[in-house]
């Protein structure tokens, strides 16, 4: 078994209540917090390696560092959790089972950062989770962890629920702040980045929930024994959503040195594929990023086993690897077809595109009208290449990375799985009534041999 | 004549007691939420007006964030909405059936509601519960591992519940 250090607890009979979390060791991390001083906090952060959970990866602790402090103005921190990335509900396992994990980090890194009054904003729709959460804080609360003041060190801190109300795009960091601000969800063009003008122009750090969890594990253990579970840059444990065509659908925590294979078959994680089908391709880090054929995911393109880490997803770079991204991992057997599952997401990006900028806006429409009639048997060969045109006239063009992420699931579809679409092309009505199927996706792939 | 009860009034100034001084504009995402339990489950103008009074805010700052967040509806719904998820995952899992059963059960297509005005079934993209599909929002809840039998048990309790 791998070591947990987020969800160890997550089923302790009544956890959910201060009470127990407390008995279990909670909140021990704000009292070691306490005594150090918030530049010793930020560097047990960075010494630990932590890379941001919600999608970038971007080391936490230097993103702290880079945390402008004015005089007399007000810092903010807010946690993430508009968790929206098809394939991704790994925040939302946190915070509907052990709340106090994410306040009792957020209590950590408020102090460390000097936030006296922090915001979670949550996606609308989680809105009996926004009760716990709302719950939880009260329990803290009463308890001296929240207020004024706090366990004597001069401390005043508040923490707050936001419900969001059905955007994607909000969980972009800067349309996060927009949306928090009571305004309709429009990322900003950066610079200035929040770190030094956020909510209320004031410099603000936005946090993802997994990644305001670790600072917990991060402070009660060391940042240095944190940084040596996992490999290379992928230190800690990892919250992996698994979905799609596997026995197993549901949230484990890894510690990123196990085997994509392991991940899949084995019966301590997803437990393998139902009635006996067969693995044709894998979505690995929620929707966005590029999905893979079996055998690429497997395998590198050196021949090497591919491993859960950052990474070792991303080896071969776009060409033949993928992304770690949010860890929403998505399974699809034999049975699927990879031109209808594009043409979902397609039309998610597109719903989802906020519309300030051209290339997503209509080239979120374009690529989703055009799957729409691939899918359909109504496609020509020219519409596969002018898919591929539009989506790489969208990447890199655009105000936020919302027009990057709804191109690269449409451009690695065809660089894997160009016959599948040219053969929905050839066989307008078969491809109504039958799959493509497996074919040569889980092929071993030629490794050439340099001397 | 629209108003909050005593109660929502209280609930509005605590909300705006959550921003800085002059930062009450924040408040109006969750006040949406508030007016559109209260009055009916959407948002008609004068209620967005009133919501506009209530945080010193021009009417039309309210009217574009309406319209752009998916869960404030701009048009009367049933008194329950069906929002299933039809992204990748639930696909995958068979969400296109189970929107095909409830539009044959209900006799309604995507977008409409009920002659009886109990039922609204509307399509809606990932909501975070890939794991479980196939899955709607109703209300407040999430249905997961939806089957054709789950369906049928759902659309009973909300009848017996409308009752
Ligand atoms: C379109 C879009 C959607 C995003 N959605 C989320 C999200 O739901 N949750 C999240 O934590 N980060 C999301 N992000 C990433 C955030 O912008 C930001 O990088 C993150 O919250 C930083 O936190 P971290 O450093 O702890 O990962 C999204 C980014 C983009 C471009
Ligand atoms: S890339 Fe898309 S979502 Fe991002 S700002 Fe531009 S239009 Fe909006
Ligand atoms: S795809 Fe349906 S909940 Fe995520």
């Amino acid at each position: 078994m791998a070591k947990k250090l987020l969800l160890d607890k997550a089923h302790v009979p009544g956890i959910r209540s201060y009470e127990v979390y407390r008995k279990e060791g909670g909140y021990r991390s704000v009292e070691k917090a306490f005594r150090l001083t918030p530049a010793e906090i930020v560097e047990e952060v960075k010494l630990s390696g932590l890379r941001g959970r919600g999608g970038a990866g971007f080391p936490t602790g230097m993103k702290w560092s880079f945390l402008a402090k004015p005089e007399g103005v007000p810092r903010y921190l807010v946690c993430n959790a508009d968790e929206s990335e098809p394939g991704t509900f790994k925040d939302r396992y946190l915070m509907e089972f052990i709340p106090h994990l994410l306040i009792e980090g957020m209590i950590v890194a408020s102090f460390a950062l000097g936030s006296n009054v922090s915001y979670i904003y949550i996606r609308g729709e989680y809105a009996w989770i926004a009760d716990i959460l709302e719950n939880a804080i009260d329990e803290a609360k009463q308890n001296g962890w929240i207020g004024k003041n706090i366990l004597g060190t001069g401390f005043n801190f508040e923490l707050y629920v936001q419900r969001g109300a059905g955007a994607y795009i909000c969980g972009e960091e800067t349309a996060l702040i927009e949306s928090l601000e009571g305004k309709r969800g429009n990322p900003r063009i950066k610079p200035p980045f929040p770190a030094v003008k956020g909510l209320w122009d004031c410099p603000t750090v936005v946090n993802n929930v997994e990644t305001l969890a670790a600072v917990v594990p991060i402070i009660n253990e060391g940042g240095e024994a944190y940084s040596k579970i996992g490999v290379g840059k992928s230190t800690g444990t990892k919250l992996i959503s698994a979905c799609g065509n596997i026995n197993k659908p549901g949230i484990y925590e890894i510690d990123m040195t196990i085997s994509v294979e392991d991940f899949i078959f084995s019966d301590e994680y997803c437990g393998g594929i139902p009635n006996g089908k067969r693995l044709k391709a894998c979505i690995p880090g929620g929707s966005s990023v590029p999905i893979l054929p079996a055998n690429l995911l497997l395998t590198t393109a050196k021949g090497e086993k591919r491993m859960m880490n950052y990474e070792s997803l991303s080896d071969g770079g776009f060409a033949t690897g993928s992304m770690m991204g949010s860890g929403g991992f998505i399974v699809l057997d034999e049975d699927q077809c990879i031109v209808r599952n594009t043409m979902t997401l397609a039309r998610f990006y597109h719903h989802e595109s906020c519309g300030q900028c051209s290339p997503c806006r209509e080239g979120t429409g374009w690529m989703e009208r055009i799957l729409k009639k691939i899918e359909s048997g109504k496609g020509e060969m020219k519409d596969i290449d002018l898919l591929w045109d539009i989506q790489r006239k969208i990447e890199g063009n655009t105000i936020c990375p919302l027009g990057d992420a709804a191109a690269w699931p449409v451009a690695a579809a065809i660089r894997h799985f160009r016959d599948e679409f040219e053969w929905h092309v050839q066989n307008p009505e078969k491809c109504l009534t039958e799959n493509f199927g497996l074919r040569h996706y889980a092929d071993p792939i030629h490794v050439a041999v340099t001397a | 004549m629209i108003k909050f009860s005593e109660e929502k009034l209280k609930k509005v100034s605590e909300i705006i007691q959550r921003y800085p001084e002059g930062r009450q504009k924040s408040a109006l995402l969750p006040v949406l939420h508030l007016a559109q339990d209260e009055f009916d489950g959407w948002l008609d103008t004068p209620v967005m007006d009133y919501v506009a009074s209530l945080l010193n805010i021009e009417p039309i700052e309210v009217y574009e964030v309406a319209s752009f967040y998916s869960m404030y509806n701009l048009k009367p719904v049933g008194k329950y909405l069906f929002e299933v998820c039809q992204t990748g995952p639930c696909m995958i899992n068979g969400s296109d059936d189970i929107i095909g059963y409830i539009k044959t059960k209900l006799n309604i297509g995507v977008g409409e509601t009920t002659a009886d005005g109990l039922f609204t079934l509307k399509t809606v993209e990932c909501l975070g519960a890939c794991g479980y599909a196939p899955m709607m929002q109703l209300g407040k809840t999430y249905r997961e591992h939806l089957t054709k039998e789950k369906v049928d048990a759902i659309v009973a309790e909300c009848r017996s519940k409308a009752n």
